[in-house]
């Protein structure tokens, strides 16, 4: 079984300052990784913001090109030449974004989306198809459309907007879903039912998830495999439990040392540890190195 | 301990009306807690379940269309009290910055991005403190020592600062005045693990320096483990438990806490976490009896029709909830009960 999707060391570097200074932004360097090799899996991109996450997403989506590298989708570049291609490949790869009330446009139902996905991507234009198409996403969700149909977003709680967010994605029935910091803007009570539903959708709907966050937590719940970026380089990668059990690399010891739970509150003073933050500088600021293997499956960047 | 803040039977609602039908926010309702010096009262709540307003009204910023229908919110100032819900402008004035002051959420917004930040401090902090020209510079660059900023962010323009960096300004801006009373509106939400903590332990370094009270407000809970002495749950404007940190985490007394604390997943733990489901009652309209009973777990008919007062349930822990006795730590709690308690 092919990989669902390969990305071959991508680098994106954007110019700043204006095009004659000069300079460049690597976002993203030299990054390798493939999703859905072996079935379905929740695969999970993990970085502080400038870690060049987001827009490796967006490369992932097809909406900006790599400056180098390439990115393969069922064996075709992502980057296509006309209109058809273009839209056959949005019906498989479905984005989840991070604030569902700024997904959707307040001054329109929310049904309306999800009958205009069902129209574009499933090429139906009888009424009860779209509402049967519109009914079988929500379901997956654990909704209705008899619950949603002519609502405006505000009506709806950040966590049901989300979920309906995610059954517009689910509608072409894409085998990959990018959900970008899904929970970031959904309440603590709410965020283990996205969670969840991300699960239920690898292990029951056959959706492989690429799952983009800075919260480790959550990470270790559900993942199966997972990057860890620093200034669009990947750091470490492999498979997810072992990896955020055992970080090797400084800048991973650093996430993890300065995830909060109430298991590490002392009651003393809150401080990053000096010598972690010491050491991940300095792996940031010395020779780039190459991703070396190790005997449980993970690659740890050394220089 | 004296106590710096005493919330008495606050209520502050919000009388809308839109083409002469009068509509009513019960925003607080009832909401009674007192915080004492060198305190750290964490709030937790969701959003829409009020903490925002609560935090309005404890900040002195109460505007049409929020009003104080009944209660009071007192603080007990070394300068005197005051009572911020009938106090005159005039009075507020004094106190703002000097004793009563505030950090705001999102520190791009806070800060003009067309000023520098030497004059940003100017603008906020010149007259409460009384100073100008080189006494006042003094005093600004001695207090970024403590914030570990150099003198050079006064040259900067907001937007040249790192998202941490400018965090570390707006908590310089709240507290440059010494204020004895600071109200922190989810400080940290924004940043990344490693700023976050950073910025925690700067706060938590600043107020026992300072000696002064916070109340911390944020939807997470992990925060909360780390930074509060104490915490209320709010749950759609009522105070539904109040404990000290450890209790909350280990022996919760209400259903919406236990699922708080029990849905947070860690790191070394696959166990499966439960979501609460339903959502938060429209404040407008809220549900009879106790609020939570709609998606309670444990609810009996008594929850549907009457009010479960806010009652002592150990030594101080207030939990509103007819079943109190009858709460466990949920399959996540529990395994982060017995870790906690050795």
């Amino acid at each position: 079984m092919s990989a669902l999707l390969e990305i071959k060391s991508v680098s994106k570097h954007f110019p700043i300052g204006g095009v004659l200074s000069g300079k460049e932004i690597h976002a993203v360097e030299d990054v390798s990784f493939s999703v859905g090799g072996h079935g379905p899996e929740i695969f999970t991109i993990i970085g502080e913001s400038g870690s060049g996450k987001t827009t490796l997403a967006r490369m992932i989506l097809g909406l900006e090109r790599p400056t180098m590298g390439e990115i393969l989708f069922q064996g075709q570049p992502v980057t296509h030449a006309n209109r058809r291609e273009r839209l056959r490949f949005m019906g498989k790869v479905q984005p989840v974004f991070q604030n569902p009330f700024e997904a959707f446009n307040p001054l329109k139902k929310v049904d309306r989306y999800l009958a205009s996905t069902a129209r574009r991507f499933l090429d139906l234009s009888a009424q009860p198809a779209v509402d049967a198409a519109m009914d079988e996403a929500l379901q997956k969700v654990g909704l209705s459309l008899a619950e949603v149909r002519g609502r405006f977003p505000h009506e709806l709680s950040g966590g049901q907007l989300q979920r309906v967010a995610i059954a517009r994605a689910l509608i072409p029935n894409p085998p990959l879903l990018i959900a970008d910091e899904p929970v970031s803007m959904v309440d603590a009570s709410l965020r283990m039912a996205i969670v969840n539903l991300l699960r239920d959708l690898r292990d029951n709907t056959g959706v492989s998830v690429i799952y983009i966050t800075h919260d480790l937590a959550t990470a270790y719940y559900i993942s199966d495999r997972l990057v860890i970026m620093q200034r669009g380089r990947v750091v470490e990668m492999g498979p997810a439990r072992p990896i955020l059990d055992a970080p090797e690399h400084a800048y991973s010891r650093l996430l993890k040392a300065s995830v909060l739970a109430p298991e590490t509150a002392t009651g003393d003073t809150l401080t990053v540890q000096p010598e972690l933050a010491a050491a991940s500088a300095a792996a940031l600021a010395g020779p780039p190195g190459s991703l070396v293997g190790r005997p449980d499956g993970r690659l740890v960047r050394q220089a | 301990m004296a106590d710096i803040l005493t919330v008495d039977h606050l209520r502050a609602y919000y009388l809308m009306n839109y083409f002469g039908v009068n509509r009513e926010v019960r925003a607080v309702d009832d909401i009674s807690l007192s915080i004492a010096r060198n305190e750290v009262y964490g709030i937790a709540g969701e959003s829409s379940s009020g903490k925002t307003s609560l935090i309005k009204v404890l900040a002195a910023a109460i505007r049409p269309p929020l009003k104080v229908v009944g209660g009071s919110a007192t603080y007990h100032f070394k300068t005197g009290d005051i009572d911020v819900t009938s106090a005159d402008a005039e009075a507020i004035e004094a106190v703002r910055w000097r004793n009563l002051s505030y950090i705001m959420q999102g520190s791009m917004s806070v800060l003009n991005p067309l000023r520098k930040v030497g004059r940003i401090f100017e603008d906020f902090a010149s007259r409460p403190l009384g100073l100008s020209g080189s006494a006042f510079r003094q005093r600004v660059v001695g207090h970024l020592e403590r914030l570990k900023l150099s003198p050079q962010v006064l040259n900067a323009f907001p937007h040249e600062l790192s998202g941490g960096m400018r965090q570390r300004v707006t908590i310089g801006l709240a507290t440059v005045c010494n204020p004895e009373f600071v109200i922190a509106d989810e400080p940290t939400t924004a940043l990344d693990v490693v700023v976050q903590k950073d910025v925690l332990g700067l706060i938590k370094d600043l107020q026992r320096d300072m000696g002064s009270s916070i109340v911390f407000v944020t939807h997470d809970m992990a925060v909360h483990a780390n930074i509060a002495d104490r915490i209320g749950i709010i749950y759609a404007g009522r105070l539904v438990e109040e404990a000290p940190t450890r209790t909350l985490f280990t022996a919760p007394k209400h259903p919406y806490t236990a699922h708080l604390v029990a849905s947070l997943p860690r790191i070394g733990d696959t166990t499966e976490r439960p979501a609460l489901e339903g959502r938060p009652p429209n404040l407008a309209n809220p549900p009879a009896g106790c609020r939570f009973h709609p998606r309670c777990p444990l609810a009996i008919d008594k929850c549907k029709t009457d009010v479960p007062p806010l009652e002592t349930v150990a030594p101080g822990q207030r939990s509103a909830c007819w079943r109190w006795r009858d709460v466990e730590p949920l399959a996540g709690g529990r395994h982060r009960a017995m870790e906690l308690s050795k």
